[in-house]
């Protein structure tokens, strides 16, 4: 098998920073993306998004050029379409490119791989129709494809007003906000208030953005405290209740609704490789450990970016360098003084961009209800599991989401837990009146992905090399 | 349901089949993308209960847009690219097994 001193997995902000840290440190590495062109989810298609108005997008997207561009130019031996679907301890990388699987073992590996929206279950999420703000902004910068009115947008957080203000910049039309921001999380989120000012840029953006949505007149429904997809077959409508009104439910018609309630690290490898994760309560999500280089508990692993923890995309980049700088001190590809010294000014630069995030934290927290909901709601989209079904199981004596398992197939469809296992692990903490530590999350192995048996018979017996591809194929 | 703001330039199309019917999509798009943009929201029935499913995360999570692309079961269709000629199947209830 061959060896490389340095992989990169992902190539969102953290994972390209990485790359041109090593780049420029004369030490060419490899990176594995799973997507077909460079940028993560928050840059992604900027090479080639059809929408090329820097208005449309906006300036924080177009920030990703410089990264790109200089991704394209630098020493970087970068693979699109390649999807890691294994990951041992001792280094040891399985890709899959096509139909070609491939082994190859890395010294140090720096997995950069982003986060995911967090689960939104609520009645009806499952119908053709319903989807996550996320989706519709991957449509919106791949392809300019549009949700047709009426379209609805319910939940919380910073993205759902900029898919919103990009939607009414493209043309399109939002006929509604539906605002789960708590009159409590404000209150809140107070206490966190010097914070926010020292990072007033993303306050600014965000009173930007509600002016512009306010300016364009969209109808926009505040504490809303339920809500619900309607439709048989597909969605027709969204219904919702407001604190002020609890007992009325009122609708509107709907052939779109995207939800979104932020995002949560994508722990699928880390949890995989049995690093340690501590439950934030302040994020409400798991995070594996890290320490301030992005230094994983497991050797030789390094994280950086959003799947350690969220802070955005410029803290990804920066946690990117700092990741890189960390990995090259420890192949001793340079000193401890020469990381110190260049690791310092990003360091700062960190501080500063973090210094917002408890009070965005606060102001957008999920409440309770929302991330644990009643017994009717499907909460394993693969396995077609219920609220209710998971409660019953604790009430079996079930204590954590992994003896459910046996009992239910919850979390062991094809998504591996992705879209329920934050919910689960609440869920069963809430009826075992433990803490989330107590009850744990899914265990997680390879492959990542599911891959076929053909496909993993490439890998074997010194298969040649897997080919540069400009997709994915994830096949069953 | 979906719709491309700007019908794609001619000469940068890709036309695939999508159970019998001919769409029009945008090179570069992926399969999902281009069945979105085409009106369709429904792309699969489930295997446990055949409710009907259409894309949530158009990322790689969520695999509710499996797709048979190609005579091949259980593909993710945001994951794929859409290629001249390709032949694509809605996934109804667990994928085949081939003989």
């Amino acid at each position: 098998m061959k060896t490389i001193p340095l992989a990169i997995i992902g190539a969102g902000p953290a994972g390209i920073a990485a790359a041109l840290t090593a780049a420029r440190h004369g030490l060419k590495p490899v990176v594995f993306d799973e997507q077909p062109a460079p940028g993560g989810q928050i840059y992604r298609a900027l090479e080639s998004t059809p929408l090329r108005d820097p208005e449309l997008l906006g300036q924080d997207y177009w920030h990703g050029r410089s990264l790109i561009e200089a991704l394209r130019r630098e020493s970087v031996d970068y693979r699109p379409g390649h999807m890691v679907w294994q990951l041992t301890r001792d280094g040891e990388i399985g890709v899959l490119a096509g139909d070609t699987a491939a082994l190859i073992r890395a010294e140090r590996i720096v997995l950069a791989t982003g986060a995911q929206e967090r689960p939104f279950p609520v009645p009806g999420w499952t119908l053709p129709g319903v989807m996550g703000a996320g989706a519709a902004q991957v449509l919106l910068k791949t392809s300019g494809v549009v949700a047709q009115a009426p379209m609805v947008l319910a939940g919380s957080g910073p993205l759902l007003y900029l898919v919103a203000v990009q939607y009414l910049r493209a043309g399109a039309k939002v006929a509604a906000i539906l605002e789960t921001t708590s009159k409590e999380n404000r209150r809140l989120a107070l206490a966190h208030i010097g914070g926010a000012i020292r990072g007033w840029r993303y306050l600014k953006k965000g009173a930007e953005l509600l002016r512009e949505l306010k300016r364009a007149g969209v109808r926009h429904e505040r504490h809303v405290v339920a809500l619900r997809a309607e439709g048989d077959e597909t969605l027709t409508g969204v219904g919702w209740r407001t604190a002020d009104r609890p007992d009325d439910w009122q609708h509107c018609e709907a052939t779109t609704l995207l939800l979104h309630h932020g995002v949560v690290p994508n722990v699928q490898m880390t949890r995989a490789l049995g690093g340690a994760h501590d439950w934030s309560e302040q994020q409400l999500c798991w995070r594996p450990r890290r320490d301030a280089f992005g230094r994983s508990d497991i050797e030789n692993f390094f994280i950086a970016g959003d799947g350690g923890g969220i802070g955005g995309a410029r803290a990804a980049q920066l946690q990117g360098e700092l990741a890189a700088l960390a990995a090259l001190e420890s192949l001793g590809h340079i000193d401890g003084p020469t990381l110190a010294r260049e690791a310092a000014p990003a360091r700062r630069k960190l501080d500063a961009e973090l210094v917002v995030r408890p009070f965005l934290d606060a102001l957008y927290r999920p409440g309770d209800s929302w991330r644990r909901p009643d017994d009717d709601v499907v909460v394993c989209r693969c396995e077609e599991i219920s609220a209710g079904e998971i409660r019953r199981v604790a009430k079996l004596g079930c204590a954590g989401p992994n003896q459910m398992k046996s009992f239910t197939r919850c979390g062991m469809g094809p998504c591996q837990g992705r879209l329920c296992g934050l919910t689960v692990s609440e869920i069963l903490a809430a009826e075992n009146d433990q803490s989330l530590e107590q009850t744990g999350y899914y265990r997680l192995r390879p492959p990542f992905k599911p891959i076929t048996l053909g496909q993993l018979a490439s890998a074997a017996g010194g298969a040649p090399e897997a080919p540069a591809r400009n997709e994915t194929e994830t096949a069953s | 349901m979906f719709a491309y703001l700007k019908r794609p330039e001619e000469g940068r199309t890709v036309t695939i089949e999508y159970e019998g019917r001919k769409l029009i999509a945008r090179a570069g798009d992926t399969v999902a993308a281009a069945l979105l943009a085409s009106g369709i929201d429904r792309f699969r029935s489930t295997p446990v209960s055949q409710s009907p499913r259409g894309p949530w995360c158009m990322m790689g999570a969520c695999f509710d847009c499996l797709l048979e692309i190609d005579g091949v079961p259980n593909r993710q269709g945001c994951q794929v690219t859409v290629v001249e000629g390709m032949t694509v199947r809605s996934q109804q209830g667990a994928r085949r097994v081939s003989p």
